[in-house]
């Protein structure tokens, strides 16, 4: 098997507050293999951006406690220095936002936002670093690039605007782009234009991608894998298909079941899971799903499940067993249809 | 970007038209005591009033009058342009005398604007990237007593110590370049510079520090720290830009305002600027005198705005075309 391109193992992010230590991410261990593309869901407050920015390093020890490894190209990105880190940053590991309309900075120009960051890992003339970024833009869909690239944000629409984050998260031609939450804040019709678009430049530029995302149902048909987290934790693991139909996981479930899909008829009413996120300064003890758990015994609320394989590369962490999972799971699926 | 300019010019001339009517009837048509009876001395005859009424024009109805005014300001008079007109006291032109006392408010004023930018915006700027830091802490308490300082305070206080104690620095008064040379201007300038400034630092320093931080918190800075580029440029590039540009838009509107005259520090440092001499001719009804000095502080605030505006659009694009 290949060398997984970034391995995260047991990553603890803790913020020091002054109501207590806020555990925005608490034991987290995955891995991005090359040219894949890993789905990231759960709630806000889940910890999924938390745990991204602190890979990115623009989370650092300044802000946050934070423990564990975060292996990238064989190098512990956590240990080397501030400066080197920076090499690496928008180079080799790049990021784009969720809110285009407040991403881009409003007083330069679009080319000379993509220029900079061409500029700053790479010996380029302005002249040469322009055309690149001009290059940049048609290739990520921008139609007119030379007029556009001498346009300030303001004049790009909202879909138009993440295209330009885009060209300027690839421009350096990255191994790993992380794209965090990149269509909520756009219009249905745009939002599969920018995931198809991250498709085609996965491919193109052979990069990994990460997806983080609220929303199960956007992301599913365009990731390979898809981990759901709680509460700092992932609690299910698996490929696409696997989470989508045969979820294992009761909060899994529960995002399922507050969806609208369109490979089911739908009956009834949107099932929201109940209760709020957990307090991540106080999490629950045991499993921290378990006090909005619908199917919550005793065992969960003194031990914490481990993620644990199922079948294959499908994991959970659930104390419920298996056959029970599937049973409650296929008579969740036939009073919803 | 022409079209922003003219338009904005056109609105400049409304507004000048507009502060000249105002200024004509505070000045000539409100005062219980008619202009007439103040220029024509105590105890004046019927017929004196009578001849300075038709002298002044004041006998032609209030539209004419108005218009005479006008005509005046923009077009000048016997003294020449802009028409100031004279003294009541000293029956002398009143522009050589305005524009020597506003040379020396705008020698007061722009060397006092320098002072408090190189001061207060380093100042913001080191508390706003180190907030809660023993440094910031310091500079904010340093802002509260500059702001709450008063100039009538500070100025003898200030005397007090490096003039009459130390004898580091000379004492009042304004002794110009021309007259007195570079060294010894500035040392009779470096007090009054630094008393007028206190203040604005301290409330330059604030803003600097508030806009920043919360700059520094936008979603564009951390696209910025994402493409990897160092934190000074972060900083200086992306974060700076944006929170100065309303420091800009202050500068405009304080300077603009000083231009009036910087009353107490001239007061208290014995500098013949215009305000002092504002206050001068309303002791002794100086009509003319008092009319020009409002006009001017009115004018240059208003011309301070213009070009406030015209700036802010080139460091603006999202105003650019609005």
């Amino acid at each position: 098997m290949a060398e997984p391109l970034l391995e995260v193992r047991d990553l603890k992010v803790h913020f020091p507050t002054d109501d207590g230590l806020v555990k925005a991410v608490d034991g987290l261990t995955f891995q991005v293999m090359p040219g894949e593309t890993l789905g990231v869901v759960g709630e806000s407050g889940s910890g999924k951006s938390v745990s991204f920015l602190t890979v990115m390093g623009l989370i650092t020890r300044k802000q946050a406690i934070i423990e564990g490894e975060v292996i990238f190209q064989g190098q512990d990105l956590l240990q080397i220095p501030a400066d080197e880190m920076r090499h690496i940053r928008g180079a080799r590991i790049s990021m784009i936002f969720q809110d285009p309309m407040t991403s881009l900075h409003p007083f330069y120009k679009v080319g000379t936002q993509i220029s900079e960051a061409i500029r700053v890992h790479q010996k380029a003339s302005k002249k040469e670093a322009h055309d690149q970024a001009v290059e940049m833009l048609r290739r990520v869909g921008i139609s007119k690039p030379d007029e556009r690239a001498s346009q300030y944000p303001h004049e790009f629409s909202g879909g138009m605007r993440q295209r330009a984050m885009i060209a300027m998260a690839l421009s350096l031609n990255p191994d790993l782009l992380i794209a965090d939450e990149p269509t909520t804040a756009l219009d249905v019709t745009v939002q599969a234009q920018i995931l198809d678009l991250i498709d085609r430049l996965r491919e193109e530029f052979n990069a990994s991608v990460v997806i983080i995302t609220h929303d199960l149902g956007v992301v599913a048909e365009h990731c390979d894998h898809l981990q759901v987290m709680y509460a700092g934790k992932i609690v299910e693991y698996g490929t696409a298909d696997d989470i989508y139909y045969n979820p294992h996981h009761p909060y899994a479930w529960g995002l399922l079941g507050s969806i609208t899909r369109v490979d089911e008829a739908q009956k009834e009413r949107l099932h929201p899971i109940k209760g709020l996120p957990p307090s991540l300064i106080f999490v629950p003890p045991g499993c921290a799903f378990h006090p909005r758990c619908p199917y919550v015994f005793d065992k969960c609320k003194v031990d914490v499940p481990e993620l644990l394989p199922s079948d294959g590369h499908h994991a959970a962490a659930c104390h419920l067993p298996l056959a029970d999972k599937q049973r409650i799971y296929a008579e969740e699926v036939a009073a919803r249809t | 970007m022409i079209q922003y300019i003219i338009r904005r010019l056109l609105w400049v001339l409304v507004t000048l038209l507009l502060i000249t009517l105002l200024t004509y009837l505070i000045f000539f048509v409100m005062p219980p005591t008619k202009p007439e009876v103040n220029f024509a001395g105590k105890q004046p005859t019927p017929e004196l009033v009578a001849q300075v009424k038709q002298q002044f024009g004041l006998d032609k109805p209030l539209v004419v009058q108005y218009g005479l005014f006008v005509k005046r300001i923009f077009l000048g008079d016997e003294y020449g342009w802009p028409g100031l007109g004279f003294s009541f006291t000293t029956r002398d032109a009143l522009k050589p005398i305005i524009f020597d006392r506003l040379l020396v408010t705008l020698q007061l004023a722009f060397g006092a604007a320098i002072l408090w930018l190189i001061v207060g915006i380093p100042i913001g700027i080191l508390s706003a990237l180190r907030p809660r830091s023993l440094f910031d802490r310091a500079a904010m308490g340093f802002a509260l007593f500059g702001v709450s300082t008063p100039v009538f305070f500070l100025g003898p206080v200030l005397l007090y110590i490096f003039w009459f104690k130390l004898g580091w620095l000379p004492g009042s008064g304004f002794y110009s370049i021309g007259q007195y040379g570079v060294t010894e201007w500035f040392m009779h300038m470096i007090m009054p510079w630094s008393v007028l400034a206190l203040a604005f630092a301290a409330f330059y320093a604030r803003m600097t520090r508030g806009n920043l931080i919360e700059t520094m918190g936008e979603d564009y800075i951390r696209t910025a720290r994402a493409k990897g580029i160092s934190e000074r440029r972060v900083v200086v590039r992306h974060g700076l830009r944006s929170s100065l540009t309303p420091v800009v838009t202050m500068l405009g509107l304080d300077l603009g305002g000083l231009i009036g005259g910087a009353l107490i520090t001239e007061t208290v440092f014995n500098l013949p600027g215009i305000g002092a001499y504002a206050v001068k001719s309303v002791f002794s009804g100086d009509l003319y005198a008092i009319l020009d000095v409002t006009l001017i502080t009115a004018f240059s605030i208003t011309f301070a705005n213009l070009i406030v505006d015209i700036v802010y659009a080139f460091l603006d694009p999202r105003v650019r075309y609005t």
